[in-house]
């Protein structure tokens, strides 16, 4: 089947004098190279320069605290029964007495886990979650040595005490 | 045997059934919900209201309309009596006013709930609810009562359908167990001292149409959607030992009856099997149980054995079956 019509017949055919020498050819390969070396940069130096990121991009996620530093995530699962991936699991527990700066309802995650490994950001966690806990921030995932160290439980899930609601840290669903 | 034409489809019914039986003889989409009626428990309807529907002509003899909406639940048929459900705008203005009324009281807790997934007040209100709350106002709150180690009450999650009062009557010897005062301020109430024991009353969660009575020993431990249910039976001699038990891997996280597509339980089962029984070894494991193709029951389960029921109609015409 033919897709394009750029398509160029192969012949075997024997190559003259000049082309033999080869040099008309590597001229031209490198004049294209040259051209090259004048162009716009794709690429930036990262550490240094930061790109602007999209309005809408997906990065690393966070577990919100209230205005009074209470944990809104009550566990309740949807984030993992909408998660697409099956990268979240938490398991909740009962909020006890004296608790309650800590945790806003009754209930909460006493263990959260992401495996960023399986998680693609494709931010459906967030949008599932009924009580404003989970956002994906516009920070990026940084990059480890060991498997074992994407799997993201509360200590670096959960909004540190003190920040604010800014977003760096937290991002608004639409701006 | 006599006619009845339920939304244009007749069916010939035995005289004395109601209407919502007589719609759920015929079965689809013609059958009313119902929050309060339960038709293993006798006396049980005629408190909700979610199962109004019109009746446009009362009977062969006197076709004249009934003057106002009727509970399907507790109207008996007459002979070429018509009925309408869904396919008046009328009935389903009412419904749609008749959840509003039920959740005005009702906390939107669901989050926290562990009937949340298996609530027939979500589902209503999913299918007949308005998509935002008019209502402004504080909800009722109540005190905690503390009813055993077994059985957690929410009395705030409550809708008054007296479902666990008729258990309490029906199936347990003595009834210690009831609604105390009136209108706004009733609540399903139990004298402390008298916490119950009854070996069935562990039926009363699986009566409770919202989360208002829930297992203890489930409490917070899951969420239904994570948890896969399974038929399993065990000799018991109390009870038909017939139970369905909620699976996480190889551990049971609780025991329920099995309920019908109408959130019905087939068989009443004991506290025993309800409460102590949590080892897989307890249970002979006959497979697993059906799960309608739009519960949530169903997510993420469906290459590992859970059974989940393909609709009828899939769309564009496309009719299986």
């Amino acid at each position: 089947m033919q897709l394009t019509n750029r398509s160029k017949l192969v012949v075997n055919k024997e190559l003259s004098w000049s082309e033999k020498l080869y040099l008309p050819a590597i001229f031209s390969g490198m004049m294209i190279t040259i051209k090259h070396l004048f162009r716009k940069k794709a690429t930036i130096q990262y550490p240094e320069q930061k790109r602007e990121f999209s309005k809408v991009y997906r990065g690393k996620h966070i577990l919100k605290r209230d205005e009074q530093g209470r944990e809104n995530c009550t566990a309740c699962g949807l984030c993992a029964v909408s998660c697409p991936a099956e990268a979240i699991t938490m398991v909740s527990a009962e909020r006890k007495k004296g608790e309650e700066h800590l945790y806003r309802e009754e209930k909460y995650a006493s263990s959260y886990e992401i495996n960023m490994l399986r998680c693609i950001f494709c931010g459906l966690c967030e949008e599932a979650c009924p009580k404003d806990a989970i956002y994906l921030t516009e920070e990026l995932m940084p990059a480890n040595y060991d498997r074992s160290n994407f799997i993201y439980g509360k200590d670096k899930l959960v909004q540190p005490l003190g920040t604010s609601a800014h977003p760096k840290t937290y991002k608004p669903y639409k701006k | 045997m006599i006619k009845v034409t339920i939304d244009g489809v007749e069916i010939m019914v035995e005289p004395g059934t109601t209407i919502l039986n007589a719609a759920r003889q015929a079965g689809g989409d013609i059958v009313p919900p119902a929050m309060c009626y339960y038709s293993k428990l006798k006396g049980s309807g005629g408190k909700c209201r979610t199962c109004l529907v019109k009746v446009s002509a009362g009977s062969e003899k006197d076709p004249r309309p009934m003057p106002k909406l009727v509970a399907s639940c507790s109207t008996p048929v007459q002979d070429g009596m018509v009925v309408q459900n869904i396919t008046s705008p009328e009935v389903l203005e009412a419904r749609k006013g008749v959840v509003e009324f039920l959740l005005i009281n009702h906390p939107l807790d669901c989050p926290v709930c562990d009937q949340a997934g298996e609530c027939h007040l979500q589902d209503l209100g999913f299918q007949h609810g308005s998509a935002k709350t008019r209502y402004e106002e504080e909800r009722r709150q109540f005190d905690k009562i503390d009813i055993g180690d077994k059985i957690q009450l929410h009395m705030t999650r409550c809708i008054l359908c007296y479902r666990c009062v008729y258990t309490a009557d029906q199936i347990t010897n003595q009834r210690v167990h009831g609604v105390l005062k009136r209108g706004d301020a009733s609540e399903i109430s139990t004298y402390i001292e008298n916490v119950i024991e009854n070996d069935f009353s562990g039926n009363v969660i699986d009566v409770c149409p919202v989360g208002a009575l829930t297992d203890k020993t489930f409490r917070f431990k899951s969420r239904v959607w994570f948890v896969k249910p399974m038929n399993a039976h065990r000799d018991c001699n109390k009870c038909s030992g017939k139970v369905a038990i909620w699976m996480h891997g190889e551990e049971v996280y609780r025991v329920t009856g099995r309920k019908d597509k109408y959130g019905e339980v087939e068989e009443f089962i004991c506290n025993d099997c309800r409460f102590e029984k949590k080892q897989k070894s307890d249970w002979v494991i006959e497979g697993p149980r059906e799960v309608e193709r739009w519960s949530v029951i169903g997510q993420n389960k469906y290459a590992v054995g859970t059974k989940v029921t393909a609709p009828q109609n899939i769309g564009y015409g496309n009719i299986i079956d």
